[in-house]
């Protein structure tokens, strides 16, 4: 008896240590490069800091400061603008996915094609944009005004990043482009094919058309889907907007493409405000955390879970 | 007899809507397929223009598609004018270390959250999900300093270990390691195998497929990352690949065949690993989508 408890606590204790060796090497990088800075990140939101003369305790002015900043809730705003991009992205994977979930031949093609933006994305895809969004020499404008001398109509298009009330759509536009063939459509499509076929028959045996099954049916069916992608790209949108803002507008013209994380990345990086930059990432937590509950509250129950 | 007919004949009348929705579909499709490649298309077609020709703005607009001569030069020049091979090699270094780096230590830890008991367990891995939902903005500034005091700075360190260690794939892994039957471990127990051969031989086969989408995403994530070695890098010769082709843009703004030459020379590495591992992609989508 008293052999096998100690036995037991044996391999108890050796299972622990086994634990802790296969642990170590992550919870090493876990503790130095994210559960620790996050506490300093904490710390320095209530320093003054340039990181040449010594830091400054202030208390609360960074957030008083972030509280009262123009700039920060204009860049505010061109985030949560720039999302509009979400909801007309989303209609193009539902689409798509739609499409792609007849049984047709070909579906492997098409969705590599539509998975190359997506696939491509970053600097490179974001100086070709820069080109095509070019006002006098970019296939968009030479396009347009193409169209303008066939149907003979006056189509000049905008300087699409170079006027402040074109750059935002221009990116918007670039970002639906991007990303509506994504991991959205193979999320989707999924998510069709996991819709039961009984449903559909029930639904064809009550005389229900395509119409009424996809609103009836599939709408409902597929919204724990919609739900998920919506909140993990709001979520990814509001720290989002900072590698196409660099690469093709520079933040411009007149801080109209600039988003959080950009103005973050200049307090930070170029500014070298790195007390008032820390206040800055604790405001978007702080948005973001909001949005979860906010989320949670309002559209908690309205999903059809099966 | 007169009730067979009507079946044959909606039969008939289901088929002409299948093929009126086959048609609607390929349609919509085929019209999708070419809104996303054709800036691609423009990309390569530029990429091979002598550079000036695109500011003489004919009026021809099937020109703009068709380079009247291919200009091959572009490429050897792009690749001249920065050091492109040093940028490729460096990012390919990066991205190689965080990857191999981010796979075995996530699977290991993946392991003893998925399969092992010991103290603390759970609050360990609550922790670990709790910072998950934290914005990699907020870590982002005291990883700079951190770095800045040890002297990382500038090396190639300073891309490397941040990059390595993300809650993220650790998490992924033991989602999937919860899956895996356990009576082969446990046989392979009474065999008197211990715990780091029942991973090497037993989870780790067995979890190929989430494995190789860990993999390909960290790979590919790495590959693209911009912002990171944009802050932590300041010589030309340590830039990876997207600072580099920053940096060549602004150098040469108006080359516009140099700056397609060069992005596409990027693009191109990315786009033969996803034409290989397609199928883990689509697999790890949605797989990671689950979770939600």
């Amino acid at each position: 008896m008293n052999r096998t408890k100690r036995l037991i606590l044996k391999n108890s204790t050796k299972e622990s240590l086994a634990a802790f060796g296969f642990l170590l090497p992550n919870l090493i990088g876990f503790l130095v490069f994210t559960s620790l800075p996050v506490l300093a990140s904490f710390v320095l939101s209530f320093v003054r800091w340039d990181l040449f003369s010594p830091p400054e305790f202030t208390g609360l002015d960074n957030f008083i400061r972030l509280f009262q900043d123009p700039y920060f809730w204009k860049y505010c705003w061109n985030t949560i603008y720039l999302m509009a991009a979400i909801p007309l992205s989303m209609t193009g994977s539902l689409l798509l996915a739609l499409a792609l979930n007849q049984k047709l031949k070909g579906i492997v093609f098409f969705r590599t094609v539509y998975f190359l933006p997506t696939i491509c994305t970053g600097v490179a895809i974001y100086m070709l944009w820069r080109l095509l969004y070019n006002a006098d020499f970019g296939l968009l404008n030479v396009t347009i005004a193409k169209m303008g001398e066939i149907f003979h109509l006056p189509l000049k298009g905008p300087n699409w990043l170079t006027d402040e009330e074109w750059a935002k759509p221009a990116l918007i536009i670039m970002n639906v482009w991007q990303t509506m063939g994504g991991y959205n459509m193979i999320l989707y499509l999924a998510a069709l094919q996991g819709v039961p076929r009984d449903l559909y028959e029930a639904a064809e045996m009550d005389g229900a058309n395509s119409w009424q099954k996809f609103w009836n049916v599939t709408w409902p069916q597929i919204s724990p889907t919609t739900f998920f992608i919506a909140t993990m790209s709001i979520i990814g949108g509001f720290q989002s907007g900072f590698d196409p803002a660099f690469i093709m507008t520079g933040g411009g013209p007149n801080g109209s493409t600039t988003t959080i994380i950009y103005y973050l990345f200049n307090n930070a990086f170029q500014w070298h405000q790195m007390g008032y930059a820390a206040a800055i990432a604790w405001g978007l937590f702080l948005i973001i955390f909001i949005f979860t509950l906010v989320k949670w509250k309002v559209f908690g129950k309205a999903v059809y879970y099966y | 007899m007169a009730r067979e007919l009507t079946v044959e004949e909606l039969r008939r009348e289901a088929k002409v809507k299948l093929w009126v929705k086959k048609f609607i579909a390929y349609t919509f499709l085929s019209t999708g397929a070419l809104a996303m490649i054709a800036p691609f298309l423009w990309m390569v077609t530029t990429s091979l223009k002598e550079p000036g020709s695109l500011f003489s703005y004919d009026s021809v607009w099937w020109k703009d598609w068709i380079p009247t001569q291919f200009v091959w030069q572009n490429y050897i020049k792009a690749w001249h004018v920065v050091p492109f091979a040093r940028f490729y090699l460096n990012s390919f270094f990066v991205t190689v270390c965080v990857t191999a780096g981010q796979v075995v230590t996530s699977s290991l830890a993946a392991y003893a959250f998925a399969r092992l008991n010991f103290p603390g367990r759970d609050n360990l891995f609550f922790a670990y999900l709790a910072t998950m939902m934290v914005p990699g903005a907020v870590t982002m500034i005291p990883v700079f300093i951190l770095l800045r005091s040890l002297g990382w700075i500038d090396t190639y360190k300073a891309i490397i270990l941040p990059g390595i260690f993300t809650a993220y794939g650790t998490f992924m892994l033991r989602q999937f390691f919860l899956t895996l039957p356990r009576e082969l471990e446990d046989a392979a127990k009474i065999d008197g195998c211990g715990y780091l051969g029942i991973f090497w031989r037993i989870i780790l086969p067995l979890s190929k497929p989430a494995l190789a989408t860990l993999t390909t995403f960290t790979f590919m994530g790495s590959w693209m990352n911009f912002m990171w070695p944009l802050i932590v890098i300041n010589t030309h010769e340590k830039f990876t690949l997207p600072v580099g082709l920053s940096y060549f843009q602004s150098l040469h703004t108006t080359d516009w065949s140099l700056l397609m030459a060069g992005s596409l020379m990027m693009i191109f590495p990315i786009f033969v690993v996803f034409v290989i591992t397609q199928r883990y992609f689509v697999e790890g989508i949605k797989l990671t989508g689950i979770r939600g």
